[in-house]
């Protein structure tokens, strides 16, 4: 069994592009969490590289906007390795409100809460009411509509969006789409979109221009990463199939609280560490469940996700900072920040 | 010793051990007249339930109890039953009157599943 694991890695961190994101760059990349990743996208060729010193107060320069991913907030967990998240969450928030380029807005995808209750999504708004960026799009987590179907998720943070909690919205030019699949979950499956939803984003593509760049975002990757812990989506390929015509395709994800990262064609797809608790790397851990990492090292595996677009260029830049830098002695959280920059030729 | 002690010593002590073995012998009487009170136990660890299968006679009570750290179902697939959200160390007990077998599965990670198959 170890080896049909093993495959499984191999056989999604292969490098699909020729980009160098082997397994083993991937695994380098892994490590890079505690320093942080830049990923930059020219016309569909990924380059990335350290998040090398400094790099971080020239980020986004010159972009045309900005926006943050933050994830897997998990508010109302209280066990090891972090027994205070709001605190990490507030950690987050400052790093980002200390961004050199003020995002246009945040994309939170899911996991707002560990069990629903309205007293951790009251302590949630708390903490993001102090966010620079007023705007919050959110989609839920599977944490986030526990007991009631996510009618409260919806009553809060789905206003104005469709069925369980999808909608879309243009920024800039980019076109963005939050997706639900952690909803009507079946026995054996992994994440699911559903008819339903899948109808109404094919709709929501067409008469388009291909010229559009597209960012999809949900809280379960949209891509198989580890089918026996139900890291992917089932119909996923369906939702792919209506924005392949597009040329510059994003796909945010939440969920695994660790980055990975892959390149298909013109689909990028990228997780977000959580600003909560991290969770092992595939297969490297008996289950998902939240990895125990000593005090002094959890805010290396916590963080935020910029990402900056540059319209000219039509690229996006995706820049994974943890909440504490190396070195660092302010606790810190991550979170995923987008920036579109101008394109980084390799 | 005075006279209140002594009725302590030699009377009520001996109520008491009465009392004592009553109360020792009624359960197992009870198990043994009344197969309803059978019990079974499931432990969610590591995202599995476990035992994956759980074979048991009509009308035992099967109780869950999830040993993680991150919240579980325990929902029948078919609609028989539905625990709430169960936290750590929470418990969700039912109880199976009718032969058959139950599949069910976690809501929040659906590829926990299982079975209780009842005879």
């Amino acid at each position: 069994m170890p080896d049909k694991k093993q495959d499984l890695i191999d056989q999604t961190l292969q490098d699909l592009n020729n980009d160098g994101v082997d397994r083993r760059g991937f695994l380098k990349c892994m490590a890079w969490a505690g320093t942080g990743l830049v990923w930059t996208m020219s016309g569909g060729i990924p380059v990335s590289r350290a998040f090398a010193k400094g790099y971080g107060k020239d980020a986004g320069k010159g972009a045309d906007f900005t926006f943050v991913q933050i994830s897997d907030s998990h508010i109302g967990f209280n066990k090891p390795a972090n027994p205070d998240v709001a605190a990490t969450l507030q950690t987050a928030i400052n790093k980002i409100n200390a961004m050199p380029q003020k995002p246009d807005f945040i994309i939170h995808t899911g996991d707002l809460s560990q069990l629903s209750k309205p007293s951790e999504f009251d302590t949630l708004d708390q903490v993001l009411k102090g966010a620079s960026a007023k705007q919050i799009f959110f989609v839920p987590g599977e944490h986030d509509m526990l007991s009631d179907n996510g009618e409260q998720y919806l009553q809060r943070y789905g206003k104005g969006t469709m069925g369980t909690g999808w909608s879309s919205f243009d920024h800039k030019g980019v076109h963005f789409v939050g997706l639900v699949n952690v909803a009507n979950l079946k026995a054996g499956g992994m994440g699911s979109l559903g008819n339903e939803q899948l109808e109404w984003l094919e709709n929501d593509l067409k008469g388009r221009s291909a010229s559009t760049p597209i960012v999809l975002f949900a809280h379960i990757p949209l891509w198989t990463i580890y089918p026996d812990w139900g890291w992917g989506t089932d119909d996923s390929e369906q939702a792919l199939s209506y924005v392949k015509r597009f040329g510059s395709v994003t796909v945010l994800n939440g969920h695994i609280h660790q980055i990975m990262q892959k390149v298909e064609g013109k689909v990028s797809f990228h997780t977000a560490m959580s600003t909560a608790f991290p969770q092992p790397a595939p297969g490297t851990a008996p289950s998902a469940g939240p990895m125990k990492v000593p005090a002094d090292q959890l805010q290396r595996v916590l963080g935020i996700t910029d990402v900056n677009y540059v319209v000219s260029g039509r690229s996006l830049a995706v820049v994974d900072s943890p909440l504490g830098d190396a070195g660092a002695s302010a606790s810190g959280t991550a979170s995923t920040h987008l920036s579109v920059v101008d394109p980084i030729h390799g | 010793m005075t006279r209140k002690n002594m009725w302590v010593a030699g009377v009520a002590t001996p109520v008491m051990i009465a009392m004592l073995l009553l109360f020792a012998v009624s359960p197992s009487v009870k198990a043994s007249d009344q197969p309803s009170a059978a019990n079974a136990a499931v432990k969610i660890d590591n995202f599995v339930f476990g035992p994956q299968t759980i074979t048991v006679p009509v009308g035992t009570t099967v109780t869950w109890t999830n040993a993680d750290d991150i919240p579980h179902t325990s929902v029948s697939t078919e609609g028989v039953f539905k625990s709430k959200v169960m936290d750590t160390d929470e418990k969700f007990s039912y109880t199976f009157t009718k032969a058959g077998t139950y599949p069910y599965y976690c809501t929040i990670h659906p590829k926990m599943t299982g079975k209780v198959v009842v005879q």
